[in-house]
């Protein structure tokens, strides 16, 4: 067995990625989607330092409500104790390993360890008395058989990270301009936004940064999704087009964003006529609600241009004809997990939601008219990398030379991703 | 309270047996085994809906307010079925190989809306040299109409944990 510093070595021979700005050209080594020691380096330098994303405040919405989710290859618990505070524990019991809580969700004031039943309030504190002298008096004086807390947790407008580096940044500080993103989203309603049922928790057999590109890649949409567009082109009774005019945001620190007008319904606020006349009249209020809080200019940006961002990592929010979130791990190089949660406005009407939900299912998910194409595209490019050998390079080098602004369909915000991801994979951290 | 009984009856009389929906249903699953969807989408009632929860969902989860795979209007189910053949439906072209098993046929109530009857399947996927199963269950509302069965309702229950490692439900289950 390779001892991790053979494998950097290794790794690090040859580049990673070519940057050539003088001349626009930009590619990445198809073996980042391929070697077992990329995705060794990746868990050590990415989701072992970066915040990520845990979950919405609206999924714990009680005091001592809990939920338990894999982030970063780790099994946690993020729950909230008796007053209401939001945390987040390693869910492997400080005994001999086993989950301590197995729900995926519930209301708990203590977890109980099912194997050897140790036992532990909300706060993670050891609750068992062993009376026959079985342990030390002083055992747990140094904290050893307290459920283990995850190093940081903090929350920004009601979305919830961790990060396993007690080093690590400021939360804000690493979300950087991403968090105008992340205000766009959660000023959509007058009371908030909320997670709507459960997670889609599916798979895809493909590395997971074909996912992270994917999902903001404004290039693919015509040829990858005709089917979904000539579906829309019924829906609003017009030839369907793919937006004109689109921005591209460098939110720094390996975040980024596009934005533009597109064809179809927006819940917030933006109508088509297959929701009928009464829609139109729910939809135009929605919208006098937004301008009414947040200016004209604003409740503009927010009802009719969408965006799709990826905060770096994994954290992917399209804000497009629904609202999806979505983080993805990898298994292995050519294997991850993908959780899609929808998320609305809370309080929007019940028909509100219906159209919203119908317009998440006509795009999004296992069974849209669009991401099982997408998870096609995504296996059929990493079945392509078994000849990269020969075929060494991506390239991802449209529009790098464009004067006056970046396109959505130019492959910024890839490479916005890619230079984090080469900067953080690199020696020099 | 005559009259009640009377426009009752017919009904009741119009209800299909349980060898007639086994039948029914076997024939449906065999048209979509032979990829004959237009014919599929011909069972269906106007305003039927088609629907796929999430894995491990409850019978009666709400399109409303949870989050499914699929929640087809008739109309949106028409354009699912002509998304089937088209060479722009990437995740089925070239067409995967499916097979789809069906059995424990049974009526569980029977009402003003129809029979309500439920099955059990076990669809095999094949696609790229890799197999995918799925389990579940359906729940249909059928009815007689000019004396064929039609479906009023079709909701497609995955008795799975999640939607790994199969990823995706881009055929009729
Ligand atoms: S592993 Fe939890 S009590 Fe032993
Ligand atoms: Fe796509």
């Amino acid at each position: 067995m390779a001892t991790s510093l053979e494998l950097r070595s290794k790794a690090e021979q040859r580049p990673w990625i070519i940057d050539d700005r003088q001349r626009g050209i930009f590619r990445v080594a198809r073996r980042a989607f391929v070697e077992d020691e990329i995705l060794l380096m990746e868990r050590d330098r990415l989701f072992s330092r970066c915040w990520l994303y845990i979950g919405h405040e609206s999924e714990l919405p009680k005091p001592n409500d809990f939920l338990t989710r894999n982030v970063g290859g780790r099994e946690l618990i993020f729950n909230r104790d008796r007053k209401g505070v939001f945390q987040a524990f390693l869910n492997t019991c400080p005994h001999r390993g086993a989950l301590v809580a197995r729900e995926r969700k519930g209301n708990a004031i203590a977890f109980r360890c099912f194997y050897h039943g140790w036992a532990f309030n909300n706060n993670g504190q050891f609750a068992v008395r062993d009376a026959d002298g079985a342990y030390p008096d002083d055992f747990n004086s140094d904290g050893c058989a307290n459920l283990p807390k995850v190093p940081k947790l903090a929350g920004y407008r009601g979305f919830y990270f961790v990060n396993f580096d007690a080093g690590a940044v400021s939360l804000e500080d690493y979300l950087a301009d991403s968090r105008q993103i992340l205000d766009l989203i959660a000023d959509q309603g007058p009371d908030g936004m909320e997670i709507i049922g459960q997670e889609q928790r599916y798979s895809i057999r493909a590395n997971w940064k074909l996912l992270l590109e994917n999902s903001f890649d404004g290039y693919h949409a015509g040829d990858t999704h005709s089917t979904y567009f000539e579906y829309l082109s019924d829906q609003i009774e017009m030839q369907a087009t793919l937006p004109t005019e689109t921005r591209v945001w460098d939110l720094k620190n390996g975040h980024a964003s596009i934005e533009g007008e597109a064809p179809w319904g927006r819940p917030v606020a933006r109508w088509i006529p297959a929701w009928g006349a009464q829609a139109k009249t729910e939809v135009e209020a929605i919208k006098q609600e937004l301008i009414g809080r947040l200016g004209e200019e604003r409740a503009q940006r927010i009802a009719i241009l969408g965006r799709n961002t990826a905060i770096f990592p994994n954290l992917v929010i399209n804000d497009i004809m629904a609202i999806t979130l979505r983080t993805f791990y990898p298994l292995e190089p050519d294997r991850m997990n993908v959780c899609g949660w929808a998320l609305g406005v809370k309080g929007e009407t019940r028909d509100m939601r219906k159209r919203r939900l119908d317009n998440f299912l006509e795009f999004l998910g296992p069974g849209g008219f669009a991401t099982p194409d997408d998870v096609e595209a995504l296996e059929a490019a990493q079945r392509g990398y078994g000849a990269l050998q020969e075929a060494e390079w991506n390239d991802i080098s449209r529009g790098m030379l464009r004067k006056g602004g970046f396109h959505a369909t130019d492959e910024e915000q890839m490479r916005c991703f890619w230079r984090e991801w080469a900067r953080r994979m690199g020696a020099d951290q | 309270m005559s009259i009640a009984i009377e426009t009752r009856a017919p009904v009741e009389a119009a209800l299909p047996s349980r060898a007639e929906c086994e039948e029914f249903l076997i024939e449906e699953a065999a048209l979509l085994n032979e990829g004959r969807f237009t014919k599929w989408y011909d069972l269906f009632l106007e305003g039927a809906t088609y629907e796929v929860p999430q894995a491990g969902s409850p019978d009666e989860a709400d399109s409303a307010e949870d989050l499914f795979y699929i929640a087809d209007s008739y109309s949106r189910l028409g354009h699912r079925v002509a998304r089937m053949t088209k060479k722009g439906h990437h995740s089925e072209w070239p067409a995967s190989v499916c097979s789809r098993l069906i059995g424990n046929v049974r009526i569980v109530a029977k009402d003003d809306d129809g029979a309500h009857v439920e099955s059990r399947f076990i669809t095999h996927r094949s696609k790229n040299d890799v197999m995918d199963v799925f389990v579940g269950h359906h729940r249909y509302v059928l009815r007689v109409v000019d004396g064929n069965i039609r479906i009023a309702e079709k909701r497609s229950i995955l008795d799975m944990n999640s939607l790994r490692p199969q990823g995706r439900v881009s055929i009729i289950v």
